[in-house]
């Protein structure tokens, strides 16, 4: 588990080492949540609420939703990519611990220097601006913190799904890039999952997307009961057990069939 | 049983697919596509002792690489049989890897943007070595190496000397009884090769470290290794000590010679006529060259019946060179 741990250590050190794209990252985030309020205030126009969201619950929705993104959101399916690609992952072969295990490491590495160094005080600086409203329930929060971790995991899963397929594909930049549009329409990210057509919304019950974004920042706005929230905490703990078994599978066939890249 | 390398009818077959002509033809390659299996490794058996370093030589593309790459359990093989430190190194991958080190000269295991003892801490927690361990350990690599003052410096700005240097250090923190070694002075100046090579020879002899190296420059193996293993076209062909492979195919010795006064090929071979000689000249400089069986009492007896009869300004004896003598077995096949 040390070594595991040790990872993140490392990672939060490379993370200080390119400070200009965490800057950059900020000013990306700030605009984004910018854009999508004067968005749905326009939306909103006259109306109280709509599909029972208020206007002051959208807008710490759509905040909640991007600064959670930058604790769950990593590159590891496109380092993956790279690493395959160049023949790095010889070298992660020949070290003793398991591949995927220190890839999820790293994206927590970068998760957690992102959510103490970006989204606490992103979102400090957005509730001056726009008016947000935090909850005071206290087990709102605890449901907020469990459900984040494991939309941490669940996008993790699907990054590392998409990186194996480099195994088989050799170059599918198109394919992690379609993954990143699919995850940000259909986890709610853009549009809460509730304004979606219902049949949509059926289709999206069985899909793991709306476990990423969506339920979070749902409990986040107080917009879930208590027992919605628990609910859909469990179908995101399920989510992150069902996609295990893909991934292994995957893993197990790439590694028979691997072909090192450049000599 | 103290091997600590044993391989048997390893084979590895490569899948090479081959685009076809024109535009119909990528359309073709849509739907299905021509490929030819390609052995890389054919059917090769050898075995390596505790402590023995052997030189793994062969032509790019050979296939040394992807034999490296099945012993550290990076590939699966298609058929035969690995047991390296007594494991199968693709089934017990985690625990058969921390047994061994590896350095890729041609990629860096070192994390680029971190400082380099950065990389060390992580790869101490990676292998768990113990606090004391490492610090016995290392201090010692450290110094030998001479990486110091490198060690709070990112990866990136190092030179490749410095890097490979660090590399090495990074492949024995956990003081691997097996080290696999892929081209580690490619690139390097003088003074760094030979200060690899020295230490190679350290810890050889230091830990009984079993060392198998593969290079393009025949004298680290020169340097290091008693044994060679020569790969061509996926197959062994030859694996021995390497002064043997100089004594079956060096060709004897060349004698250079340069004299005061003016001499003639047939002065010489009327001097020489009652051994088995050869003579030729180099027309731009005078220099006349004996090609002679590899004996040393031949060789005297030449050298004292020229130097009887003239006068002699400069003598050289060369032996042919190991690089020679491959690129012989290169060209020519081991026939």
């Amino acid at each position: 588990m040390d070594k595991y741990i040790e990872m993140i250590r490392i990672r939060f050190l490379m993370m200080l080492a390119y400070r200009t794209n965490y800057y950059t990252g900020i000013l990306i985030y700030s605009i984004n949540i910018g854009a999508y309020y004067f968005l749905w205030s326009a939306i909103y126009g006259e109306k109280d609420a709509i599909e029972g969201m208020s206007v002051i619950q959208m807008s710490t929705y759509v905040a909640v939703a991007w600064m959670a993104r930058a604790f769950y959101f990593n590159n590891i399916d496109r380092e993956m990519a790279a690493e395959i690609k160049e023949g790095k992952v010889a070298v992660e072969l020949i070290r003793p611990y398991n591949y995927l295990g220190m890839k999820t490491m790293q994206g927590l590495g970068e998760g957690i220097f992102r959510l103490f160094f970006f989204s606490v005080p992103g979102m400090v600086i957005v509730s001056f601006i726009f008016p947000l409203q935090f909850s005071a329930d206290w087990t709102t929060w605890i449901f907020f913190a469990v459900s984040i971790i494991l939309s941490f995991f669940i996008n993790t899963q699907i990054n590392l799904l998409t990186g194996i397929t480099t195994f088989f594909l050799f170059n599918n930049t198109g394919l992690i890039r379609a993954k990143r549009v699919v995850i940000d329409l259909f986890s709610g990210l853009l549009i809460p999952i509730s304004f979606f057509p219902l049949w949509a919304q059926d289709v999206l019950k069985f899909l793991p997307f709306q476990g990423i974004s969506y339920v979070p920042s749902m409990i986040f706005t107080n917009s879930f009961s208590n027992n919605e929230a628990i609910q859909a905490i469990i179908m995101q703990g399920i989510w992150v057990l069902i996609l295990i078994i893909p991934i292994q599978v995957l893993w197990i066939i790439a590694k028979k069939q691997l072909i090192i890249q450049g000599g | 049983m103290n091997d600590a390398i044993t391989v048997r009818n390893l084979k590895k077959e490569f899948k090479a697919y081959s685009s076809r002509s024109g535009l119909k033809g990528a359309f073709r390659d849509l739907l299905t596509r021509n490929y030819k299996i390609v052995p890389a490794v054919n059917n090769i058996s050898f075995q390596v002792k505790q402590g023995e370093m052997v030189g793994y030589i062969g032509e790019n593309g050979a296939g040394k690489s992807t034999t490296i790459k099945m012993l550290t359990g990076i590939l699966t093989p298609t058929t035969g049989e690995v047991i390296v430190n007594g494991m199968n190194p693709h089934k017990d991958r985690e625990k058969f890897v921390s047994t061994i080190g590896v350095v890729f000269g041609q990629r860096s295991q070192l994390w680029w943007d971190i400082a380099v003892q950065e990389s060390f801490r992580l790869l101490k927690k990676v292998y768990k070595v113990s606090d004391e361990q490492y610090d016995s350990h290392m201090a010692h690599v450290i110094r030998t190496l001479d990486i110091e003052p490198l060690l709070d410096k990112p990866v990136r700005k190092l030179s490749l000397g410095q890097r490979m240097r660090c590399e090495l250090a990074a492949a024995l923190i956990h003081n691997p009884p097996l080290l696999f070694l892929d081209e580690p002075t490619i690139g390097l100046d003088v003074l760094v090769k030979l200060k690899i090579r020295e230490f190679l020879k350290e810890i050889n002899e230091k830990y009984n470290t079993t060392i198998l190296l593969t290079t393009h420059d025949l004298s680290d193996i020169e340097a290091l290794c008693e044994r060679v293993v020569m790969l061509d076209e996926g197959k062994i062909i030859y694996d021995g000590a390497l002064k043997s492979l100089k004594e079956k195919w060096g060709e004897g010795k060349e004698i250079e010679f340069q004299f005061l006064e003016d001499v003639t090929l047939n002065d010489l071979n009327r001097i020489t006529a009652s051994s088995e000689v050869k003579w030729e000249k180099d027309e731009k400089e005078a220099i006349f060259t004996a090609f002679a069986e590899d004996n040393d009492e031949l060789i005297s007896l030449l050298i004292a019946k020229v130097v009887a009869d003239l006068k002699v300004k400069d003598i050289n004896i060369k032996e042919t060179s190991t690089e020679e003598i491959i690129r012989n077995i290169y060209d020519r096949g081991i026939s």
